[in-house]
């Protein structure tokens, strides 16, 4: 791997960055997926979640 | 098969630490947040539900409804979703909250347990604060506009607020600070997605009651939110700085 043979600082700066857009990404996934998409079973098993947490629900 | 983890954090990945501080901060403000929600939030909702089913209705010239009907009780399949739903929506955000915190720290800003609270005070304000001071928390039966559009506007409207929330904290001029006042004003300005006429059947006793209760738990939980992710992102930094220098 051409890697390592860069810097430890550069490394983790590089990797760093690219892990924190994958996380970033990843969480607001997790969010649409948990309290948007209107699909009727993710719709119906969510609903109280939606209306307490403040999502626009029906 | 146990095969023995790494003996420390510092082996691990930096997205490893984000996601395992993310989710450990996630799970415990979520659980916390979903059981103060079935004790504060949900009979609010379950009593609006009558109104909204029309097996109660406040209007007419014999409006003499008792404010205090039976409510059903704890629904294990009902109630066990929305714990298993809060605890994953709470993970989503701490990933982002998570994810931003390791950002602002390669900046120079100290992220621990206790900067962690302000942290959780301005995700209040993007994510609970900035959009329902339009858009109410809304409670099931209400009049409102198309799902979609509020849906458009929500997500303009956090995202907006939530640049806003780290122009505040990290700009240094009065360009920053100004932007930020503009990204705030800018969707309530504008307006959200109303509905054109009011068909709601719930009394308006109940709408409100819903809303402050909603936004009230929405600040306690991302005050536990932005402390945990705090405390743990703090934590797995600290485990693997120390095997750097080691």
């Amino acid at each position: 791997m051409t890697a390592k043979t860069a810097t430890a600082a550069q490394t983790t700066s590089a990797s760093g960055l690219v892990s924190v857009i994958a996380i970033a990404a990843l969480g607001l996934g997790v969010i649409f997926v948990a309290g948007h998409v209107q699909a009727a079973t993710l719709h119906d098993a969510a609903h109280d979640v939606r209306h307490a947490t403040g999502f626009p629900c029906h | 098969m146990f095969v023995t983890p790494p003996a420390s954090p510092a082996t691990e990945p930096v997205f490893t630490r984000l996601l395992t501080s993310a989710l450990f901060a996630g799970a415990a403000a979520g659980l916390i947040i979903a059981l103060l929600q079935l004790f504060f939030v949900q009979p609010v909702l379950l009593h609006a539900e009558l109104y909204e089913g029309g097996e109660l209705v406040h209007f007419g010239s014999d409006s003499n409804v008792t404010a205090t009907p039976e409510l059903p009780g704890f629904d294990a399949v009902r109630d066990g979703l929305s714990i298993v739903f809060t605890m994953l929506i709470y993970s989503g955000y701490a990933m982002v909250l998570v994810a931003l915190m390791s950002l602002a720290e390669t900046r120079g800003a100290a992220i621990n347990a206790r900067t962690g609270l302000i942290w959780g005070v301005a995700g209040f304000v993007a994510v609970h604060l900035a959009p329902g001071f339009t858009l109410a928390p809304e409670v099931p039966g209400v009049a409102a506009a198309d799902v979609y559009e509020r849906q458009v506007w929500w997500f303009a409207t956090v995202l907006t607020a939530a640049i806003a929330m780290w122009l505040i904290a990290f700009s240094r001029n009065w360009a920053g600070w100004g932007a930020a006042v503009v990204l705030l004003l800018a969707p309530h300005v504008i307006g959200a997605p109303e509905p054109e006429v009011f068909t709601g059947p719930v009394p308006t006793e109940i709408g409100a009651l819903f809303a402050s209760r909603a936004l009230g738990i929405g600040l306690a939980a991302w005050v536990m939110l932005g402390a945990f992710a705090g405390f743990f992102w703090s934590r797995e930094s600290e485990a693997a700085g120390q095997t750097q220098t080691a």
